[in-house]
């Protein structure tokens, strides 16, 4: 393998519940701080203890943080699965494994090179109690792996000074002799650094590592919500966590009051009503669930969408059907969330395609929910949610003021005249007004899922049940001009008779969304290399905007790429869109793990050639 | 749920309240229930406490399941608001909203199919969070806007009106909720409103979650011979333990208690009841002995009501929470965000 400066993979094959996944952060935020971008994935099991679990991490100043479909130096330590990772690395690559036990039989390729480190050797000459060495080995790990690719120790040493604290001084030195345990064997036994290596650069300055569950918790925060409901479940349990905690910080009086409510409820049917509750009380209140949560919700979903109670809900989507793998990505939930419910309703969802949209969708989305009087999506996914991905900073409008919708206040009440009508469209775009209880008599109504009249009153006439579908219908097609728009990248742009630059369409382009973003562009990077531009468009909400409904139509062929196996973004936008079925192939993903943008470039050089052929 | 409006009729010699209003400022939509239905009597009972407590009626939340019981919060204040959820999940929708805004009264109205069965899971749950509110369950042991099914409450051996006999065992909700740690539980009949609206009193003052169980005969499908929730089956097997008196705060205790078999018990906004023991074998500030007793009365088959359990001294949602007294309904969006948002970050650079 030739010489790879800040461009290559490492995976890290490990057994879960023994620390490795500490080990491995510490890595990635290494590689980070010196300034080179990363990427850092886990897929771990859905176990607390024993099973196996892998972390990737991708050092890549070009700034693809996706996965590449390539493993240039493979840290095997798990015996269960060391097959299997030797043979998954990219041929001219690195196996790094504890040596500490003969594996040399196991050794069936000539194409890859391997390096033993006895790391189980060395920490237990070094640690006393169990446990300690369990945990030592895996930063042991970490020592080697320093001086294979030449990370800087003094990096890594501070970043667990930021970790323990200075009242944990003890461990830091503990760790540190662990890393110096694993760095000094290799820079006596193996020629250091390999091919592969970190050099410091400055790329990663204005950039953050965090998960998206935490900025979509921070969304909520910043956008105001007072009042969490949920249920436990992963991938979706560190956003309430993370919730809670900051509100803790900063939404508690100085008197220890909270000025919020997180319930964790008995299940997710109880979590949804919850929300609905208190969006009907005129709170902001969402929860975060996944797919199985979603299935559950459907009943209240449909409630929230005919009375029009706002509500955010967090899909951090998993494996599905069924409980799935739950700890395992997909982009399965498409339609079970835009359409949630039975008898015909349609959803605002939005569509994060990282941590930091995620940050700036969530809080959108409680605007949205408000505006709209209904419930409204956050699709993001496990990828998104749980692993940590390196971001430009979040920033935040310092003007923004919550959308908090057409609500009556006490003295636009005292001013009506005749009875307050709940689902009346006295501005012709769908929205009707509300009232909050207990603000004043003239305000009342009664919500109810059953057949009511735009009076607000119980009806089982014809007339009157289909006059508010209708408005409903007429509510969606006003909140098309509100969501988000596509991001749109066109490869050409020609001037126009004005001389005006106008795009020039290619004749097939990329229709994705969500997670699949930063694969989509590295394989239009490497199929533009290889002579072929599509331009893209990311959609970023649901209902499909005019811009989306455009793009499908200025193109002769395109590849809607997504993380699920029935194609169901492509599903919708047949449905949802004039495009014709002929002009749409799916490129589709969906075994759990994040797509990789070979498997987009692979696929669309597949179609082309293909279609050459005939 | 009414197809016709209610003529709001104004009678000028009709007593009124601290507020100045009359008994009918309290009352709501037509009622479309059953002529003789026993949840109409609960609604009126309803309306004579909330009357009766000064309560202005827009700072009550009505909440409500599905079934013939939860139609009835359209029937009363009509100057609420009111929700109708989906079956069996009122009691999510009334934590909600009671966790947003704990500043308004909470009346949830359910029957027994509603909470025994589809929402048993919600009851219990809104039971051990004690949330601030009371919560009728209008029982008569059967399904009634589908034509006449047991439900979870019908007893062993009671005989539906096509004939068949129910064998499984009832759910009986005051006990349920007594071991669920429900902090305020009292049973009542439609038919006694001199002891159900002091109960109602109480329950609403009460600071957690009053579960009032109120025997409420189904006049449709579940009021014949050989039925264990029919009038005639309970007034014969009724047996009230305790009598309670509402006594507003500052109001003062005139009438005559006989020492030994009364008991006073202070509410949190200062008004007392007192508990007059009809059957002094019942303690009901004390849990075990309440349960054990209730267990003796059942296997007599008696029907026993009053305020059989009462702990003024449990914390409700909010003060477990610790939340600020103000309601959650304004968004939190104050202070400096950019500096909030700087702190943040510097975690993860």
């Amino acid at each position: 393998m030739p010489g790879r400066v800040n461009d290559f993979t490492l995976k890290i094959a490990t057994v879960n519940g023994t620390g490795s996944a500490s080990a491995n952060a510490l890595l990635t935020k290494a590689v980070f701080r010196m300034g080179v971008p990363v990427m850092g994935k886990n897929y771990f099991p859905s176990n607390i203890q024993g099973l196996p679990t892998w972390y990737e991490i991708r050092v890549t100043e070009p700034g693809h943080l996706t996965r590449s479909g390539h493993v240039h130096l493979m840290v095997a330590m798990n015996p269960e699965t060391f097959a299997k990772d030797h043979a998954e690395v990219t041929p001219g690559g690195y196996l790094l494994y504890d040596s500490t036990w003969p594996r040399v039989r196991d050794f069936n390729r000539d194409d890859i090179n391997i390096i033993g480190v006895p790391l189980a050797d060395m920490v237990n000459h070094h640690f006393a109690d169990a446990r300690t060495r369990i945990l030592m080995k895996n930063v042991a790990y970490v020592g080697a792996l320093a001086a294979l690719l030449d990370l800087d120790l003094a990096v890594i040493e501070g970043l667990l000074q930021e970790t323990f604290g200075e009242s944990k001084a003890k461990l830091v030195a503990a760790n540190m002799q662990a890393v110096e345990l694993g760095h000094a064997y290799v820079r006596e036994h193996f020629e250091c650094p390999l091919g592969l290596r970190v050099e410091e650069r400055d790329l990663t300055d204005g950039h953050i590592i965090i998960d998206g569950n935490t900025t979509a918790a921070l969304g909520a925060m910043f956008a105001g919500a007072t009042v969490g409901a949920w249920y436990p479940l992963t991938p979706s349990t560190s956003l309430m966590n993370a919730f809670s905690d900051f509100c803790e910080r900063y939404r508690t009086t100085e008197q220890g009051e909270r000025e919020f409510a997180v319930i964790q409820a008995e299940d997710e049917l109880a979590a949804i009503g919850m929300v609905l509750g208190a969006g009907w009380m005129g709170a902001r209140a969402f929860t975060p669930t996944s797919g199985p949560g979603i299935s559950l919700m459907n009943e209240f979903i449909g409630f929230g969408y005919y009375t029009e109670i706002p509500a955010v809900i967090f899909d951090v989507q998993r494996v599905g059907p069924s409980t799935g793998m739950p700890t395992r990505t997909q982009q399965g939930d498409l339609m079970a969330c835009a359409y949630a419910g039975h008898g015909d309703t349609r959803h605002i969802c939005l569509y994060p395609a990282d941590p930091a949209e995620a940050f700036e969708l969530s809080a959108r989305a409680f605007d949205l929910a408000e505006h709209f009087q209904t419930p409204v999506f956050v699709v993001s996914d496990l990828d998104i949610g749980m692993n940590e991905w390196m971001v430009p900073e979040l920033s935040w409008d310092a003007n923004y003021r919550p959308d908090r919708g057409k609500v009556l206040d006490a003295d636009e009440l005292d001013r009506l005249a005749g009875p307050f009508q709940r689902y009346m469209d006295p501005d012709r775009d769908g929205i009707p007004f509300r009232t909050l209880p207990g603000v004043h008599p003239a305000g009342a109504f009664f919500t109810r899922g059953s057949g009511h009249s735009k009076h607000g009153t119980y009806t089982e006439d014809a007339a009157e049940y289909q006059e508010v579908m209708d408005r409903l219908a007429c509510k969606f097609e006003t909140a098309r001009a509100h969501v988000p728009p596509p991001a749109i990248e066109y490869a050409y742009a020609a001037s126009g008779g004005d001389g005006r630059q106008r795009p020039r369409p290619t004749a097939c382009a990329i229709v994705s969304l969500g997670s699949c973003d930063l694969a989509v562009r590295e394989a239009r990077k490497a199929l533009k290399a290889g002579g072929t531009e599509l331009d893209y468009c990311r959609i970023r909400a649901f209902p499909f905007t005019d811009e989306v409904e455009r793009f499908l139509a200025e193109h002769e062929t395109l590849f809607v790429v997504e993380q699920n196996r029935d194609a169901q973004c492509k599903g919708m936008l047949l449905m949802e869109t004039d495009v014709a079925r002929d002009k749409l192939v799916s490129i589709l993903h969906y075994n759990g793990l994040p797509i990789a943008s070979t498997d987009i470039e692979e696929a669309v050089l597949g179609h082309l050639n293909r279609e050459e052929a005939i | 749920m009414s197809y016709i409006r209610k003529p709001v009729a104004h009678h000028s010699n009709l007593p009124v309240n601290a507020l100045g209003l009359t008994e009918r400022d309290y009352e709501g939509g037509m009622s479309t229930l059953c002529a003789g239905c026993g949840h109409d009597s609960i609604t009126a009972a309803l309306i004579q406490a909330c009357w009766g407590l000064d309560i202005e009626p827009h700072k009550v939340a009505k909440m409500s399941g599905i079934g013939c019981s939860s139609k009835t919060p359209a029937y009363f204040l009509r100057e609420a608001h009111g929700i109708n959820a989906v079956h069996g999940r009122m009691p999510s929708i009334a934590t909600g909203a009671n966790a947003a805004n704990r500043n308004l009264y909470y009346i949830g109205v359910s029957g027994d199919g509603d909470s025994l069965s589809i929402g048993f899971g919600q009851f219990a749950h809104a039971i051990r969070r004690n949330v601030n509110m009371l919560y009728l369950i209008e029982n008569n042991g059967v399904y009634g806007l589908t034509k006449g099914q047991f439900s979870a409450s019908a007893d062993v051996g009671s005989r539906s009106k096509g004939g068949d006999i129910n064998e499984q065992p009832p759910i009986d909700p005051v006990l349920t909720a007594i071991s669920l740690g429900c902090t305020f539980v009292a049973r009542g009949f439609s038919g006694d409103k001199e002891q159900l609206v002091p109960l109602i009193k109480a329950g609403l003052q009460h600071r957690g979650f009053a579960m009032i169980d109120v025997i409420s005969p189904c006049v449709a499908f579940n009021n014949h011979e050989g039925s264990t929730k029919s009038y005639a089956h309970t007034r014969q097997f009724y047996h009230p333990a305790i009598h309670t008196d509402f006594i507003e705060p500052r109001a003062e205790i005139r009438a005559e208690y006989e020492r030994g078999k009364t008991m006073p018990i202070e509410l949190h906004d200062g008004s007392t009841i007192v508990l007059r023991k009809v059957d002094v074998d019942h303690d009901p500030t004390n849990r075990a002995a309440a349960i054990g007793y209730l267990e003796r009365h059942r296997e007599a088959e008696e029907i026993v009501t009053g305020l059989l359990y009462v702990e003024e001294e449990g914390r409700d949602l909010h003060a477990i929470n610790r939340t600020a007294t103000d309601s959650l309904v304004e968004a939190r969006v104050h202070g400096n965000q950019q500096a909030v948002l700087e702190e943040v970050q510097t975690q993860y650079r």
